[in-house]
């Protein structure tokens, strides 16, 4: 029972921060400071997930060819950086991914 | 507004590439919650009535500790805030939209779905099929979303060691291609630097709060840097306001 008030807890402070903007869409302006700023919140908080998800593995920095998801970033930062395609960019940092992953057991 | 099937469907194909990248993530909470010995109506329910992938990540793990339940959902309302900030710079589009059309429009509200439609935005800002476009990334997002973490609860209870893949590789890889295009300027690089070298600075600070400081520092570089184009932009955009008045 207590964890299903956990799942009704979760979906309530899940939906509001998301639907809090979008109610007051229309209603109040963003002044265009604001609105220049959340243009820049893809690229910062997913670039933040990204840089934490690959450098640091097992809570510790790791700059090393041992780091398969690094590996795997980098491969697919190139690729969408030079052919702007994404289904090859996430194909190739996949495949990269499993080679790495098939060395290092080999 | 009628809805235009073609765009929603546009809004479905062009997020293909992220649910591919996704379905990993879907699997491997699949199989987590189920290993972590949540029933299998809880392990959907979660999937069904949170639908946001970090959250329900945050709790498994937290579960697995025997945290506190206030502390879980405090946890997952900060691992949520990201959400405000996407849902905020939506608002110019969503002033149109009908009052009870957001409510699910929010709720359908993820990184993929964000990042698909605020690329089609940064395209064409008037937008009269706004709302076919995302519902069709969103509904497509969503129902997969469900798919795999049905197919990872099944497969999890067969394979218990999913965890140790490293499938969640493919989200890294399908964050940097939702990135990389977004950098066109000196502003925009300096941003994603900032972030990056302030999330190796954080990573350690408790509950993702490291998330939201990074974001933010990165997000005052990207405006201070960018002010010059801006006002330019914006100059434009209040010389369009007054012709239009």
């Amino acid at each position: 029972m207590s964890d299903w008030l956990l799942i009704a807890g979760m979906a309530v402070l899940t939906f509001v921060p998301r639907y809090i903007p979008f109610g007051l869409a229309g209603k109040v302006t963003i002044p265009p400071l604001i609105s220049q700023a959340l243009s820049y919140v893809p690229i910062a908080v997913l670039t933040v997930i990204i840089v934490q998800t690959t450098l640091i593995r097992d809570r510790e920095v790791v700059l090393t060819v041992q780091n398969h998801h690094l590996i795997a970033a980098i491969v697919a930062f190139f690729v969408s950086l030079m052919t702007k395609h994404q289904f090859l960019a996430i194909g190739l940092g996949l495949v990269s991914f499993l080679m790495m992953k098939w060395l290092s057991f080999g | 507004m009628p809805l235009s099937t073609r765009t929603f469907l546009l809004g479905a194909r062009d997020t293909t590439p992220l649910i591919i990248a996704a379905a990993p993530f879907g699997l491997v909470y699949g199989a987590l919650a189920i290993n972590q010995g949540l029933s299998e109506a809880l392990v959907m329910a979660m999937s069904i009535f949170v639908f946001a992938g970090a959250s329900q990540f945050v709790t498994i793990a937290l579960l697995a500790s025997a945290t506190a339940f206030p502390v879980i959902l405090a946890t997952v309302f900060i691992v949520n805030l990201r959400h405000m900030l996407y849902a905020a710079s939506l608002m110019p589009q969503l002033a149109k939209v009908s009052a009870w059309l957001r409510i699910p429009m929010a709720f359908w509200l993820t990184d993929e779905t964000f990042a698909t439609v605020s690329n089609r935005v940064s395209r064409a800002k008037d937008d009269k099929h706004f709302t076919a476009y995302y519902l069709g990334s969103a509904i497509f997002m969503y129902s997969s979303w469900l798919f795999f973490s049905w197919l990872g609860m099944t497969l999890g209870q067969k394979i218990p060691d999913i965890k140790s893949w490293g499938l969640d590789v493919a989200m890294v890889i399908a964050f940097v291609t939702i990135v990389v295009p977004l950098l066109k300027n000196y502003a925009d690089w300096a941003c994603a630097l900032t972030a990056g070298v302030s999330a190796i600075l954080t990573y350690h600070w408790p509950h993702q709060t490291g998330l939201l400081f990074s974001s933010f520092i990165a997000i005052a570089v990207g405006v201070a840097l960018g002010y010059k184009n801006n006002t330019v932009i914006t100059a434009i955009k209040t010389k369009e306001k007054t012709k239009n008045v």
